[in-house]
């Protein structure tokens, strides 16, 4: 069955390449641990994005097998992220990310 | 038999062992009976079984030469230093004399010292001198003697400045210390040199190795010249004389045995000990000889204009080992040798007599404010009148042999008059003015400051050695020692009798001279001519090198407070220290702050990527 070349793979490649700077930025700009926890799951999302205009625009599956995994690639990286914040709570009392910077020269 | 003479230094060294061990084992310090059995007992032993050797190689074989070897020392590539011992008659003299008026002044420095603090600390260096001084005589290679050479410099070092508490003895021990080391250099460097040429530096094979073939003359003149700048500084002649004067801030029977009798004639030995060499070197020779003259007028005229005892005797010793190296340079070996045996017996004997004026005196140096003591003190004034005739060379004295054989040769040496029998002669003139110059000035004349309170401090235990060293002083002069076997036969030339004459009159015209300018002096010695103030400073040697070497060099220091060089190490340590900082800086934990760099430097290298 042949698949169907999706319309708009610059829309596609503008959208994700969007979505990848504002979870980028947000990175670099927020402070809130959780915040910065959503920031990458943004970037993760606009990467899996990318997988997928790609895999439509050459008609190759690979594309969503590679979506399924970067889901559960963020799923697995958010259940330990979220467990080392709580760590960082506990011992903190805070979600400032720059309180963390006991490693430094 | 010849055996037991490894045992003529190891028992010094063991006394001296025992005396710094004491503390380990004991906590008080032990009573001076004890110390002085250990410190006086070892030399004593070491005397008796010198003696005893002695006697039995002569009655033997005289001629016999005997080697000891104890073990190796080092052996780098084709450098072999055995821990070994040369014997022979020169060998056998040395010994006699450092056991001998080393025993007999470790005697009186029982009684000398029987008031001091530090008794078992002065008698561990004593012994320890002793030691050093033994295995630089007895050395068979050049560098178990620079072994021993080292080891009495540090003796003397710390004999000197031995009442440490008094910051001038530092200060005298100092410059002691650094004046010699010039020499020592230099004789250092010699021995290099030696090496170098004849890849060996064991003294027989030296001298076999230049026997056997031809050799480079100017290779030779060097090395002695540089043997002659260690023996310079060691026996303290010009140009590097002005150690000693300074020297007699220690003890009095320290001055007596390192400052007099044996150390500063180490210089005397090294050269008649390497003779073959200096015999191959014209050069070498006639700067030995005119060393040895030039030195023994400057300090003779510096003896004469001297206010403190020792510092007078202390010239006379310089001017004496002048005599030594005059014969040397004369090629007169056995009377260099002799000079330097009568001279240790009368010298131990003067000073050891000015240590007894100096504590029956409660410490008072000045000769000025002596005078009349010959009745309070007659045992020390006979024995201080012993000395100074023999330092003269009054006829019939021990003195008058040893000094009238140089004399001869030197006169021998150029066949007829020459500078070197003239600075002899006039040498011989100022050393009767200043012998007894001293011995009136002291002894004789009117009572000064000091005599009104002067004590009789002599014990039978100081006496005893200064009776012994008066006899040795005074017959001495029959002892020649057997010493053919070592330098050869000299043929017996006949001299006209006004040769002698001229020589026994000197010392007698001398006395005359003292008898008239100085029996009656009463000046404090604070006023003087500035010729005597010339003399007294000792030439003005000190004040040149102050001047010279001392001031420029603490110019330099001034300069180089920070230490040039070391800011070139200082500069690295501070770039890389900068370097860490800038990059200790970029790790400041800031987990935005990496991310944020990671992304720049992720946007670039795509930058590149794509621009390229």
């Amino acid at each position: 069955m042949p698949i169907e070349t999706a319309p708009g793979l610059e829309a596609g490649i503008m959208l994700s390449s969007i979505l990848f700077c504002l979870g980028l930025a947000g990175l670099m700009m927020r402070r809130n641990v959780i915040f910065m926890l959503m920031c990458v799951e943004i970037c993760t999302n606009a990467a899996a994005l990318m997988f997928v205009v790609a895999g439509a625009h050459w008609g190759n599956v690979d594309g969503q097998v590679m979506f399924v995994f970067v889901v559960t690639l963020a799923a697995a990286e958010v259940a330990i992220a979220l467990a080392l914040v709580l760590q960082f709570y506990h011992r903190k009392h805070t979600v400032d990310i720059d309180q963390l910077n006991e490693l430094r020269g | 038999m010849q055996g037991l003479l490894a045992w003529v230094p190891l028992l010094p060294l063991i006394g001296f062992l025992i005396l710094v061990a004491i503390p380990l084992f004991h906590r008080s310090e032990p009573p001076q009976k004890f110390v002085a059995c250990i410190g006086v007992g070892s030399v004593g032993l070491a005397a008796l079984l010198t003696m005893i050797v002695a006697f039995t190689l002569f009655w033997k074989t005289p001629s016999e030469l005997v080697n000891i070897s104890l073990w190796q020392w080092m052996l780098v590539d084709n450098l072999q230093v055995g821990f070994n011992f040369h014997i022979d008659w020169l060998t056998i003299v040395m010994l006699l004399i450092i056991t001998g008026v080393g025993f007999l002044i470790h005697l009186y420095s029982v009684g000398y010292m029987r008031d001091d603090m530090d008794f078992r600390r002065y008698f561990a260096y004593l012994n320890l001198f002793v030691c050093a001084m033994l295995i630089l005589v007895l050395a068979d290679n050049l560098v178990l003697l620079y072994l021993g050479w080292e080891g009495v410099g540090l003796c003397s070092y710390l004999l000197i400045g031995f009442w440490y508490k008094e910051p001038a003895n530092g200060t005298a021990a100092q410059k002691a210390f650094i004046v010699t080391r010039i020499g020592d250099t230099a004789m250092a460097i010699g021995l290099f040199l030696l090496f170098y040429e004849f890849s060996t530096l064991n003294i027989q094979q030296l001298i076999s190795v230049i026997d056997g073939q031809e050799v480079n003359t100017e290779i030779i003149t060097l090395a002695c010249l540089l043997l002659l700048g260690g023996a310079v500084g060691k026996s303290a002649q010009l140009p590097l004389q002005t150690w000693l004067p300074d020297a007699m801030a220690g003890p009095t029977p320290v001055s007596a045995l390192i400052h007099a009798a044996t150390m500063v004639t180490a210089g005397v030995y090294l050269i008649a000990r390497m003779h073959p060499l200096y015999m191959l070197s014209e050069v070498a020779m006639n700067a030995v000889a005119f060393v040895g003259a030039t030195t023994l007028l400057i300090s003779g005229f510096s003896a004469i204009a001297q206010s403190d005892i020792k510092r007078v005797l202390a010239y006379s010793t310089i001017s004496q080992i002048g005599y030594m190296f005059l014969a040397l340079g004369v090629g007169a070996w056995s009377g260099a040798i002799f000079h330097l045996m009568t001279h240790a017996f009368f010298k131990a004997l003067l000073f050891l007599s000015a240590g007894s004026v100096i504590l029956s005196l409660h410490h008072e140096q000045n000769i000025f404010s002596m005078g009349g003591l010959y009745r309070k003190i007659p045992l020390t004034f006979i024995c201080f009148t012993i000395g100074c005739a023999c330092l003269a060379a009054l006829p019939f004295t021990s003195g008058f042999y040893s000094k009238d054989h140089i004399l001869l040769s030197a006169w021998e040496y150029h066949q007829g008059v020459n500078i070197l029998w003239l600075a002899g002669i006039l040498g011989a003139l100022v050393t009767g003015v200043y012998s007894f110059r001293l011995l009136f000035l002291v002894f004789l004349g009117k009572e000064g400051t000091a005599s009104t309170h002067c004590k009789d401090a002599n014990t039978p235990v100081m006496s005893i050695p200064l009776c012994i060293l008066a006899a040795l002083a005074l017959f001495g002069g029959l002892l020649a020692p057997p010493l053919q076997a070592v330098f050869g036969v000299r043929p017996d030339e006949d001299h006209s009798a006004w040769i002698e004459g001229v020589a026994i009159a000197m010392p007698l015209i001398g006395l005359a001279i003292a008898w008239r300018l100085f029996l009656h002096e009463q000046k404090s010695g604070e006023q003087r001519s500035p010729l005597m103030q010339f003399w007294f400073s000792g030439w003005g040697f000190d004040w040149l090198y102050g001047h010279l070497l001392v001031r420029p060099f603490k110019y330099l220091s001034q300069i180089n407070h920070n230490d040039i060089i070391d800011s070139l190490y200082k500069g690295t340590a501070a770039v890389s220290r900068q370097m860490n900082a800038l990059l200790s800086a970029s790790q400041n934990g800031q987990v935005r702050w990496y991310l944020t760099s990671f992304a720049v430097g992720s946007i670039l290298f795509l930058a590149l990527l794509v621009a390229l």
